[in-house]
């Protein structure tokens, strides 16, 4: 990049600097880290954590810098609506001979998740300082590629060109697979080529919904994008088709979730963490952003093909969780099911589904990222996963049973908690379509939500009640520190947003009625 | 102080307490004092708030109500706010009431048990919860404390690690309501998205269509049918027994299972423009009744026998709505409270010096434990009815009102209030049978604790360590006050019906005696007499046994949770594998069967680069001739 750029830049802001720096920083921090000799291990990873914090505390100012629900630019086009307007925003030139641009920008919808990736990166890197999987490479590498994946993910929740969008959204692919492979469970190698193979055919479809828009629309400015001035009624179609299939792979949507359970399972602590946590948001944020903002008619005509496809994940990800007999994998099931909530909200493509979706997103995101973090810590200590082998937990390390039944509780979204809202609402939203085709849906929706107390009780009541078995018996019931570090954000952030759910949702009707063209 | 703060208050110090009472360390030996003292103080703050409250509301005459936004998914709009009048807050006490009644009882209850501090804290959550149902004036917020309900009833069945059937118990208890909370959800769900709003003011203002109306009020039903353990959605209430007695008073007496009947209350107004939900009620309230009463009558677990009569006293609360009566419904609630958690706390102290739940086990406790005898008679007097305890007065209220609405008039069919009528004077018959049944086979004869396999099984901490006194007794003060304290409501109680104040707030019809009270009345002593005589004829014999093969029958609540098991339990296992299957056999196997077909055919494409040299020269004079054909075809062209 030239630095005469950097200086003519047209928005060229303190605050834009901002923008900038939440991806230099992790990646500075990766780079420092990478370059740290190996008896420095543990420095390296205690640095690594610093530039962590740095981000997380840079991710959460855009919400002081920003001008908020102010109108920045003035797009012209064929619209009725007044288009998508960031409270930040970064365009500088990238490649101009083939147009491309330096586009970052946030606003109401990308921020929680910008701030949920900095915080759930921090916590992990904090918690690979003390806890390196064994048998696994060294930390400060697992350190140095955790910062990676976070400059990844933050690039494609902050950008606003199709094209970086989609540089972004692969350059988290390569270290997740090395995360999973270098550190994970015995089945590693395979479970991390299946996670690999399995997106990149989904990025292919990417790539092709993608360039297709380019070259159709002549601009990859999702600004200007949004609402689809320029797109004919069949591109939209086949743009969304394209991209839907895309992101529903990473979301993941049944039937194209099953790298999920092995990616999951095989996978270290942190891996989960970041991959449930963070990763499969980048699938709803972008059949939000991009699918329903880019290709609005196609997203209407997939709706109900995309709302099936929903329940159906909500029903067959907790009927499949019911016979699950390993702990991680029954959490990464209930991704499905989660996940299948968060579609249905999109899918019923209004303002109240599209913030139930938004608020599942970061719930799931808090609830399952503390859940994989407690599996994780009772799976190394027990040294199985197995449900047949864990039993009465209460009885050996009251504590962790007790967080482990918070976030299970959590999880199966009782009201009051985080998990509620987007899953109720979800189904409120459905119910608010009308018609039998939605009202079906909703009930089906329902009923799966009751299916899933129905799994998270008999894990509990393994896991958590009855006779104490040997291998528990010999757990360890003390609490690290760096755990309570770990933990505690999460537990006081999912009973936080339960109780005070405008914590997400506060700016996102503006933009989201953009999305929609303004249709409520 | 501000009455609005007050209000809010009102559930938000429980709830606050519990929540730091769970950040205390929970496991062996934690801090039993501080524990005991957050519980003891939320239930006591509370309960003042309650009295404070109950006094502004009446002095004002008018409920008090105020909301904020909360948050707006699009353009519904969530309030975060209160409304309730006198109505509530006499709920409101009666929860506060029996939660400090609890707390105390529980301090020496489980004086050994080494849980104490997630206990106490989830029983002031409980609290906390029962109370925002009470006074949210948003249905959204009603639904918050409903459900968090449901998760402190689970966490609190499970507590007793000692018990095999406590984790079963607890699950069955939040999963069988759950699937009610399905239609619950669903139902509300409906009900905001065509008001736009989730105010309960609002909603009741709302010009819904007959149809979308009766659609959501049965689906509220489902809801209320699994909290208030409404027929079918009954069969957790039973084996929830497996839960510490106190829970038990407060799951019966104040909290859970009121909250259905307090939930049709509050949303009356609906209920009176749908006639079809009124009779889907009363049929449920009918079969309820007597199914909970002729159940009740087999058990030989007190605890069940208490469980069952819970079954079908809330019967006649929704009795009491679906004909029409909210001020009966109500009034039989509050005094319910009372005689509930009197009886159970009494049953602890029996179950705590006898240690065991069985009445087969009991016999000739009169003599020892005088307090808890006499408590017994006062509570079990109050369930049948006899006059002047309080269960009299209040029974007496929804038999008239059921009456009344035979003669037509009101929204609910006439065949509907016929069948809630004579289901509510039978069952008041074996009320009396089985409440004397009861008081006969503990407190009166010989003792028959020392049988000849000993006690059978035990229940709570306490009683599993406990050494049983040769001479049984009656339980230490802490125990012992709040019985007796109890024992006043639920013997004068019913009296309230003639203070102006507390009927106006009810808004409760004047107690009139005529000539109607005589036939409950032979009822009542037909039932009682019958079960006396068919103690006295046979000594030392059940009475149960002359019931003949209806016995078996009604112990096990007619099948109907094995019905359950085989009409829901198992569909979804099978369907559970079913989906598991397919998702391994067909999902994942296409998924990975297209990688496998990829990689052979990678290996053919290999193996065909790899052919052995005669092979290869044909194939490559092959390749040559085509390409000179191909050639020679573009030279011609």
């Amino acid at each position: 990049m030239n630095y005469d750029y950097l200086l003519t830049g047209p928005t060229w802001t303190t605050a834009s600097v901002l923008l900038l720096a939440l991806l230099v920083v992790p990646a500075l921090g990766a780079a420092v880290v990478a370059v740290l000799p190996a008896r420095r291990d543990r420095q390296a990873r205690i640095v690594a954590t610093g530039f962590a914090a740095v981000t997380f505390v840079l991710s959460l100012v855009p919400f002081f810098a920003g001008e908020r629900g102010q109108g920045w630019v003035a797009f012209g086009g064929p619209r009725d609506t007044a288009p998508l307007t960031p409270w930040v925003n970064l365009d500088l030139p990238w490649v101009p001979a083939l147009g491309l641009r330096f586009h970052l920008g946030i606003d109401g919808i990308s921020y929680p998740l910008v701030v949920l990736t900095g915080l759930l990166t921090l916590l992990c890197c904090a918690y690979t300082v003390r806890k390196v999987p064994k048998d696994g490479g060294p930390g400060r590498t697992l350190s140095a590629l955790l910062l990676i994946l976070e400059v990844g993910v933050l690039g494609t929740f902050l950008s606003l060109d199709l094209i970086l969008f989609f540089v972004f959204f692969e350059v988290v692919l390569l270290p997740m697979y090395a995360v999973i492979a270098g550190w994970g469970g015995s089945e590693r190698r395979a479970a991390a080529r299946k996670f690999v193979l399995y997106t990149l055919f989904g990025s292919v479809l990417l790539l092709l919904g993608v360039v297709l828009v380019v070259t159709k629309a002549g601009t990859g400015n999702l600004i200007a994008l949004t609402g689809a001035p320029g797109l004919t009624r069949t591109t939209q179609y086949v743009v969304f088709a394209l991209l839907a299939v895309a992101f529903a792979v990473k979301a993941p949507l049944w039937p194209l979730h099953t790298w999920l359970p092995d990616a999951h399972t095989e996978a270290p602590t942190v891996g989960s963490v970041i991959l449930a946590g963070v990763l499969l948001k980048m699938g709803t944020y972008g059949l939000i952003r991009v699918g329903v903002g880019v290709a609005p008619l196609g997203a209407e005509w997939a709706a109900p093909a995309l709302g099936i496809l929903a329940v159906i994940a909500i029903l067959a990800g907790s009927l499949i969780c019911l016979r699950q007999r390993e702990l991680k994998r029954l959490i990464a099931y209930s991704s499905v099911g989660h996940m299948g909530f968060v579609l249905l909200g999109i899918a019923t493509l209004t303002i109240t589904g599209l913030q139930a979706a938004l608020l599942g997103n970061v719930a799931h995101g808090l609830i399952t990222g503390l859940l994989f973090f407690l599996a994780g810590t009772i799976k190394d200590r027990a040294g199985t996963g197995s449900l047949d082998q864990l039993s009465g937990l209460r009885e050996t390390a009251p504590r962790l049973a007790g967080l482990f039944g918070f976030a299970a509780i959590a999880s199966l979204g009782l009201p009051g908690l985080a998990g509620f809202w987007g899953e109720a609402f979800a189904v409120v939203a459905a119910v608010r379509r009308g018609g039998p085709f939605w009202l079906t849906l909703a009930i089906l929706g329902a009923v799966g939500g009751a299916l899933t107390a129905a799994y998270f009780l008999r894990l509990l009541r393994r896991l958590t009640h009855g006779p104490t078995t040997p291998t528990v018996h010999a757990l360890r019931s003390s609490t690290a520190a760096v755990e309570w570090f770990a933990w505690t954000p999460l537990i006081l952030l999912t009973l936080a947003v339960g109780v005070i759910p405008a914590l997400v949702l506060a700016e996102t009707a503006l933009p989201l009625t953009t999305l929609l063209g303004g249709h409520p | 102080m501000n009455a609005r703060v007050a209000v809010g208050l009102l559930p938000a110090v429980p709830l606050l307490l519990g929540l730091l009472g769970l950040a205390l360390p929970p496991g062996d030996g934690g801090p039993r004092r501080v524990a005991a003292a957050l519980g003891i103080t939320g239930a006591a703050l509370a309960l003042i708030d309650a009295i404070v409250l109950l006094a502004v509301v009446t002095s004002r005459g008018e409920p008090l109500a105020a909301s904020t936004r909360w948050v707006s998914f699009g353009d519904l709009e969530i309030t975060l706010g209160f409304s309730a009048g006198a109505a509530a807050f006499y709920v409101a006490l009666a929860v506060c009431a029996v939660a400090l009644c609890v707390q105390v009882y529980s301090v020496t209850y489980l004086h050994d048990d080494p849980r104490y501090a997630p206990y106490a804290a989830q029983v002031s959550l409980f609290t906390g919860a029962m109370l925002l149902v009470v006074t949210s004036g948003d249905l959204i917020g009603l639904l918050i404390g409903w459900e968090v309900m449901g998760a402190c009833s689970y966490l609190l069945i499970g507590h007793d690690r000692r018990l095999p059937e406590a984790p079963a118990a607890a699950v069955k208890a939040f999963l069988v309501t759950r699937v009610g909370d399905v239609g619950f959800l669903l139902g509300i769900a409906v009900l905001i998205a065509d008001a736009g709003t989730s105010r309960i003011s609002d909603v009741l203002a709302h010009d819904y269509s007959s149809g979308t109306l009766t659609a959501a009020l049965l689906l509220l039903l489902a809801g209320v049918a699994g909290k208030s353990a409404q027929f079918p959605l009954h069969t957790w209430l039973p084996d929830a027994m497996a839960g510490p007695t106190p829970i038990s008073a407060l799951i019966h007496a104040a909290t859970m299972v009121a909250a259905g009947v307090y939930v049709v209350f509050r949303t009356f107004p609906l209920f009176q423009r749908s006639p079809a939900a009124l009779a889907v009620l009363a049929v449920m309230a009918s079969i309820t009744i007597l199914l909970g009463a002729l159940s009740a009558t087999a058990q030989d677990d007190l605890k069940r026998v208490l469980a069952w009569s819970t079954v079908s006293q809330i019967g006649y609360m929704t009795g009491a709505l679906a004909v029409g009566s909210p001020a009966a419904a109500l009034f039989h609630l509050l005094t319910h409270a009372a005689f509930k958690a009197l009886l159970f706390l009494a049953a602890g102290a029996v179950i705590h010096t006898v240690g065991t739940n069985h009445l087969s086990r009991m016999g000739g406790l009169r003599e020892h434990m005088p307090v808890t005898f006499w408590s017994f008679v006062v509570g079990l007097g109050a369930l049948a009815g006899v006059p002047p305890l309080a269960g009299f007065w209040s029974k007496e209220n929804v038999l008239t009102a059921a009456a009344h609405a035979t003669d037509g008039g009101e929204p609910v069919p006439v065949w509907a209030a016929w069948l809630v009528w004579v289901s509510a004077l039978l069952a008041v018959g074996v009320t009396a049978w089985y409440a004397t049944r009861l008081l006969l086979r503990a407190f009166f004869g010989p003792s028959r604790q020392h049988g000849p396999d000993g006690p059978d099984w035990e229940i709570g901490f306490d009683d599993a360590r406990y050494h049983v006194p040769a001479v049984p007794h009656d339980p230490p003060g802490l125990m012992r006050w709040p019985i007796m304290l109890l024992a006043i409501p639920a013997a004068l109680l019913g009296l309230a019906a003639f203070a102006p104040g507390f009927r106006h707030a009810l808004e409760l019809e004047d107690p009139h005696l005529g000539v109607a009270i005589l036939l409950p009345l032979l009822l009542l002593a037909a039932g009682a007499g019958t079960a006396w005589w068919l103690w006295w004829a046979v000594p030392g014999v059940d009475p149960v046994l002359a019931l003949g093969r209806a016995g078996p029958l009604f112990a096990s609540g007619f099948h109907l949770d094995h019905i359950q098991s085989l009409l829901v339990v198992r569909p979804v296992k099978a369907l559970a594998r079913l989906a598991t299957a397919a998702d391994e056999h067909v999902v994942d196997a296409t998924v990975e069967g297209t990688g496998k077909a990829t990689r052979g055919l990678g290996g053919l494409f290999a193996d065909a680069h790899r052919v052995a040299l005669p092979g290869a020269a044909v194939l490559v004079l092959f390749g040559a001739l085509i390409l000179s054909v191909v050639a020679w075809l573009g030279a011609l062209s």
